[in-house]
């Protein structure tokens, strides 16, 4: 199954390397990350997604939890939550293609970012599940780049994560 | 307040945290902190032959002592030699605090001689490690270092300080913290009640029950509760290769080591037990065998200062976190309290079944024909000769099992091993870490001509500071533990496993290294040899004991087996 596990990390030099070392010396996999300073520039806010059974993701969360820069976690598919992540796309729109991929795009409610005479650069925000949809919906126009964020999320109703 | 540069600062903390003694070896990165280390004569330093022995003396030092072992190499070369003793520390948890030179911070990324990634290195093999940035942090980042080091699960730390951080002609205010704080770090403190609790209900209620110890009853000083509760309890007691000496090996309740060269009474025990108390052990590949035919009968209470050790193989039905001194003492209490009472006819035909399997007598040692010596006799010897009350460290292979089995450890912190890592090289530098511990004690280490060739340089430390290390090398003129496995699994290829045309003569090297050296080929010199060797008190001695070469080591698990598959001998199986 697939996990989002957010955390606030110290916002210290080798602390991504050691989160990162962690996954990769441990076998684990990680889907996507994102990581940037919090409003506390001393904290990071690190969030990874990464598939597992119970069992790894509970080893997983001990681990992080392990590392001296890791200061808090939450698995955050554990509850109820909000992911969003953001894409950006560079499609070729010529001819007939770029009514229909404006279309697509105002469906998906993305954006047209930047226009030329054959290009659109659409951006696009929501779960990854949305992201992957849109990409399905474009496969028949010509993708020249996709740059993904990776995951980002927060539980919802009260539950926060800080210090 | 005091004006100190980085160098000074960096050996003044080392001294207001207590450490007395340092190994280490000097180069071009760590030269400000060896003249630093000139002016002073709090701190003392060991120099090593060579870095990785530096870190295993120290690993050593940690082991014997419980206090953290203290570690200084250059950048570069000196910072990668370190790395196998800082692999080694981790596995099995040793409270260790490593200083690594690096080059001036201006040049750091740019290739500069001997310039090396340290903190990136050692990163997987380090509990934490720090890159000190400016010298007026060296006393909290020491302070911190050995908080960590020493706190929770044990484990190695690496300081990594760039030259010019040690600049003498910078000079700062020095105060050494009182305490220190990490709002990332918690060390786990009791046990959850509710979980004791629980446990001891089962516990009690148990017909055929195993206590399973490891290292962390000897790291965490829980050895004399753990006698006290098996005492109360009645039940059987194994432990590991990291846990022997943690409770009386001489006791009738100890069934011996477990696991791939444990006993056939404890792996037998394991294997039909209904209840098994694992405390500071982790259910380790060289223990369970296959995880899936581990223990069928039997519930898993497991007690561990580190939360990820639980339920990492093995699935634990009541998972404790806590240190063992405080989970033992509360066990202690509730088992008191408790109304249920140890079953006792169950556990005494538990006992009667463990001593059918104990009369299989798995360790007996059949005598080799026309003098020649068995291994294990000379650990038999050894156990005699020394009044079974010697630090015992060991290399690793045959001679390493072969001292678990017959040396029967009566106390924490007397074997020394590398158990998690398996490091070769290691029993001799740890011996000497053990002998400048304690000037007055009895250190062997006990070896293979091979693992002794991986750190053989050291020597030279020994006479330079007079350390009378016994060496008790098992000379059986091959790789033994290699040559064991292509016996049985490779039919008898011996790749790469033998060398004895070209082995040195051990007796003319330690003399020339300015030592003694004895060499022993018949069992019927081999008491009244050993014992003189063990009288020259004040001298190292090499005692070279030519053993019979194809002696393997029994029992042993059969792989992909439960914990009852063993092969007992050459040609016996379970």
């Amino acid at each position: 199954m697939r996990h989002i596990i957010s955390m606030l990390l110290e916002n210290e030099p080798g602390a991504l390397s050691r989160v990162v070392g962690l996954f990769s010396q441990r076998n684990y996999n990680i889907e996507s990350l994102t990581v940037a300073p919090t409003e506390d520039h001393t904290l990071s806010r690190l969030t990874i997604t990464t598939m597992g059974d119970d069992r790894k993701i509970e080893q997983i969360t001990k681990h992080l939890n392990k590392l001296v820069d890791v200061v808090k976690l939450v698995d955050l598919t554990e509850g109820a939550h909000i992911e969003r992540e953001l894409m950006l796309i560079k499609v070729k729109a010529t001819g007939a293609q770029r009514d229909e991929i404006k279309r697509t795009t105002d469906i998906f409610r993305g954006q047209v970012v930047d226009v030329s005479s054959t290009i659109y650069s659409i951006q696009l925000v929501g779960t990854s599940e949305k992201l992957d949809g849109f990409l399905a919906a474009i496969s028949g126009t010509t993708i020249l780049e996709v740059a993904r964020t990776g995951v980002s999320g927060i539980s919802r109703g009260e539950k926060v994560l800080s210090v | 307040m005091e004006l100190l540069s980085g160098g000074e600062m960096l050996i003044r903390a080392l001294h207001d945290e207590g450490v007395e003694l340092i190994w280490g070896y000097p180069g071009g990165a760590v030269l400000h902190i060896y003249d630093a280390l000139f002016k002073q004569d709090k701190v003392e330093h060991i120099l090593v032959r060579h870095e990785q022995a530096a870190t295993h003396a120290a690993d050593g030092y940690a082991r014997a002592t419980g206090k953290p072992g203290v570690v200084l190499v250059t950048s570069g070369p000196g910072a990668t030699n370190a790395i196998t003793g800082i692999a080694t520390a981790f596995m099995d948890s040793i409270p260790m605090v490593v200083i690594s030179g690096q080059v001036d911070s201006s040049l750091i990324g740019s290739d500069g001689f001997q310039e090396t990634d340290m903190v990136g290195i050692s990163r997987p093999i380090v509990k934490h490690s720090f890159m000190v940035q400016n010298p007026e942090d060296i006393p909290m980042v020491v302070k911190k270092a050995f908080y960590i080091a020493t706190t929770g699960r044990p484990g190695p730390v690496v300081i990594d300080i760039p030259k010019d951080v040690t600049d003498p002609a910078r000079k700062f205010k020095y105060q050494y913290p009182e305490s220190v704080k990490l709002r990332s770090y918690a060390v786990p403190g009791k046990g959850h009640t509710g979980q004791i609790k629980k446990a001891v209900e089962i516990l009690l209620a148990a017909k055929r029950p195993v206590i399973y110890t490891g290292g962390g009853v000897v790291l965490g000083e829980g050895s004399a509760l753990l006698t006290q509760l098996a005492k109360h309890l009645g039940y059987p007691v194994t432990n590991t290769l990291m846990g022997l000496g943690a409770f009386p090996a001489t006791d009738p309740q100890f069934l011996g080591m477990l696991g791939m060269h444990g006993t056939y009474e404890a792996n037998m025990a394991m294997h039909f037990s209904d209840v098994v108390l694992g405390i500071g052990v982790r259910f380790d590949d060289r223990v369970t065998n296959s995880i899936a035919k581990f223990c069928p009968g039997a519930k898993i209470l497991h007690v561990d200062i580190d939360p990820a050790s639980i339920s990492k193989t093995v699935v634990a039905d009541v998972p404790i976190v806590g240190s063992v001194t405080s989970v033992l003492e509360e066990m202690l209490e509730l088992i008191r309290q408790s109304e249920t009472r140890v079953d006792r006819p169950a556990i005494e035909q538990w006992w009667k079944q463990i001593e059918g399997w104990r009369e299989r007598d798995c360790l007996k040692v059949t005598p080799a024909p026309d003098d020649i010596i068995k291994p294990q006799q000379v650990i038999q010897c050894l156990y005699d000769v020394t009044d079974g009350d010697a630090y015992v460290s060991s290399d690793v292979g045959q001679h390493q099992m072969f001292a678990a089995q017959y040396y029967k450890f009566g106390k924490p912190r007397r074997w020394i091993n590398s158990g998690g890592l398996g490091t070769m090289g290691f029993g001799f530098p740890a011996a000497m870490g053990v002998q400048l511990a304690f000037p007055d004690a009895v250190s062997v280490c006990v070896t293979g001509e091979g693992s002794i060739q991986m750190n053989i340089q050291e020597l030279a430390t020994c006479l330079q500071y007079q350390l009378p290390v016994k060496i008790v090398c098992l000379n059986n003129q091959a790789l033994g533990m290699v040559k064991q496995w292509q016996d049985m699994q490779y039919g008898g290829r011996y790749s790469h496993s033998t060398y004895s045309e070209s082995l040195p003569d051990f007796i003319k090297l330690v003399e020339a290294y300015g030592h003694v050296g004895v060499r022993i080929e018949k069992l019927s010199e081999l008491k009244q040899k050993m014992t003189e060797a063990f009288a020259l008190k004040d001298r190292l001695v090499f005692i070279d004991v030519l053993v019979d070469p194809m002696e393997h080591v029994y029992p042993m698990a059969i792989k992909g087996g439960a914990m009852k598959d063993m092969y007992l001998s050459k040609t016996e199986r379970t």
